[in-house]
């Protein structure tokens, strides 16, 4: 084109630093608090470079806990995260990934059916169920476990539609060959579909692991033991209604390693990401 | 749409089926469908006798001035959200749509804050914005302005507005971008050799191409203001002060650890149910279309 585009060029580039500033700053500001002196962020007097408080704040964060609000340390924390998180995008997987399987490959009364029971969950998040939910896991016994924790975030239909738009693109040739050489059900699962399914797996599981470890509103009401809180959960109860009570340094040393290992997927797994991310919401 | 080439099998399909259908009937239908049938009855304040009420429980929310302010008060951040997120978003999206140097590092710079769960996203604001030690509220009273979100309803509600929606820029901007990546870049050159300007370009072509991608970001970000504010509002405001903050989720929730009316708290589920099935709706409708002009 013939405008005029070094200008331009200069001020997309000026937006585009100016956008990034304002997304990292609050999580710059937080990591900067988090090496600091509690008594300075308290006075609100706190400066804007890092301090030298770094492995005393992590090193009590992860293994010790806060001495006032928290009962537990971090480390349990970011272990029932990862459990919760890993526990929902395995388990979502798995469950989609077979009954996509029956619903596409297999002929059989009621199919269409069970194709819609299964559809309309795709509709309704937990909250807007949480209490009769909530009843439920309670009758079952399943309060204070990981289980508790997983099941009802499981329940529905994203990954099932995923896999069933993407097993509708496979071509019969590949069904009708597998038979010819003999396989059944099972082999033609196992030897076929899975492996075709692997980048679609993966770019659903990183999706789902950000879902799961980002949960708030079910493990907030679910969890009652300390040892069993998530790390969402335990940030919120380190926040002391008077601002004097507050740990600062640790709720922000909290904070970064809350948000640590779904960043590092969503950075280190950009394009699986990016997949993941528009294939699930289409 | 059916496949030519099929398994048959009496037993095999159902047992695939199973593990889904177990975990949806348990933990989706029956909670929904529970909630349901309270919104119809009346229990009392013992939970010894239930009465089937009918519609009593939602004539009674819907006459309630604190439920209706809840509703406006939800639809008005949804819109705020949406809309100062969308824009900031789309204004990046643009930028970084030109055949600049280290488009990727933009990109992944500008993406990675969609993985930041929401309590986090309301701690990091509060510690920014809190009135006594907040860095950026020194600098708002230094300029003048009476900063306590604490004690006042609309910067609190400002508060969780400009959280909730920094939060989503990431995510439209990434919708956003793929949008703009899709319209070929001959249609620019078209427009430009017509002699037609950036600016004009832009409100002329690319926006009418863009309108399937901001109806589909629209609702996503309607429901997205609707549900995962939660976090937001609780680490920050806990929906105060004085309710100024309460959305229709925040209030089934505090509703509900009251332990009061529970004909009332199904109730405001079921509503809340209707209205993302509505959007829902709205959104295939959208998306199914295309929608261009």
């Amino acid at each position: 084109m013939v405008e005029n585009e070094g200008l331009q060029r200069y001020v997309a580039h000026a937006i585009l630093w100016i956008g990034i500033a304002i997304v990292a700053f609050p999580v710059y500001l937080a990591f900067v608090a988090s090496t600091q002196d509690n008594a300075a962020i308290a006075n609100g007097h706190m400066s804007l470079l890092p301090g030298g408080h770094f492995i005393e704040t992590y090193y009590k964060t992860l293994f010790v806990g806060s001495s006032g609000t928290t009962r537990e340390p971090v480390g349990t924390m970011l272990l029932n995260s990862l459990i919760m998180a890993l526990s929902i995008a395995l388990g979502k997987i798995a469950i989609s990934i077979l009954s996509a399987y029956a619903i596409v490959f297999f002929r059989f009364p009621f199919r269409m059916t069970v194709f819609w029971i299964i559809f309309i969950t795709l509709m309704l998040p937990v909250e807007v169920r949480i209490y009769p939910t909530y009843k439920i896991a309670a009758d079952l016994n399943l309060l204070d476990s990981y289980s508790g924790l997983a099941l009802p975030l499981i329940a529905s239909a994203t990954a099932t539609l995923l896999f069933r738009q993407f097993f509708m693109t496979v071509p019969d040739e590949l069904l009708e060959a597998s038979r010819i050489d003999g396989a059944g059900p099972f082999r033609f699962f196992k030897d076929t579909l899975l492996p075709l399914s692997r980048t679609n797996m993966a770019a659903l599981f990183v999706i789902l692991f950000i879902y799961g470890w980002n949960q708030y509103l079910w493990p907030l009401l679910i969890t009652t033991r300390d040892d069993m809180q998530t790390i969402q959960v335990g940030i919120r109860k380190m926040i002391v209604t008077s601002d004097a009570l507050t740990e600062w340094p640790v709720v922000m040393a909290t904070s970064i390693l809350a948000m640590l290992p779904p960043v590092l997927v969503v950075i280190v797994m950009q394009k699986l990401f990016v997949r993941g991310l528009v294939e699930t919401e289409k | 749409m059916q496949k030519q080439s099929v398994f048959t099998s009496r037993w095999l399909p159902w047992l695939l089926i199973a593990p889904q259908m177990i975990v949806v009937l348990v933990f989706f239908y029956w909670p929904a469908g529970q909630a349901v049938r309270q919104s119809f009855l009346l229990q009392d304040a013992f939970g010894l006798s239930t009465v089937f009420v009918w519609f009593e429980n939602y004539k009674e929310l819907l006459a309630d001035p604190d439920y209706f302010a809840s509703v406006m008060r939800t639809f008005v951040f949804a819109a705020a959200i949406a809309l100062s997120s969308l824009s900031a978003a789309l204004l990046l999206a643009v930028m970084a749509d030109k055949p600049l140097r280290g488009i990727s590092v933009y990109r992944t710079l500008l993406i990675w804050p969609y993985a930041v769960a929401p309590p986090v996203v309301g701690v990091l604001w509060i510690f920014m914005l809190n009135p006594s030690l907040g860095i950026l509220s020194h600098g708002l009273r230094a300029i003048g302005i009476d900063w306590n979100p604490l004690l006042d309803g609309n910067q609190a509600a400002l508060l969780i507005i400009l959280a909730s929606a920094w939060k989503q820029i990431s995510y439209n901007f990434l919708f956003f971008l793929a949008g703009l990546q899709s319209i070929p870049k001959s249609v620019h050159e078209a427009a430009a050799i017509d002699g037609a300007r950036p600016v004009r370009r832009f409100w002329t072509i690319t926006f009418p191409l863009l309108t399937p991608t901001i109806f589909f970001l629209i609702v996503i970000n309607v429901v997205y203001a609707f549900f995962d504010t939660f976090g937001i509002i609780d680490t920050m405001t806990r929906g105060g002060p004085a309710k100024a903050t309460e959305t229709l989720v925040y209030k089934v929730y505090s509703d509900g650890l009251l332990g009061g009316n529970l004909g009332s708290s199904a109730a405001q589920s079921v509503i809340l149910m209707g209205i993302v099935i509505a959007l829902t709706a709205i959104q295939f409708r959208f998306v199914e279309r295309k929608v261009t002009y």
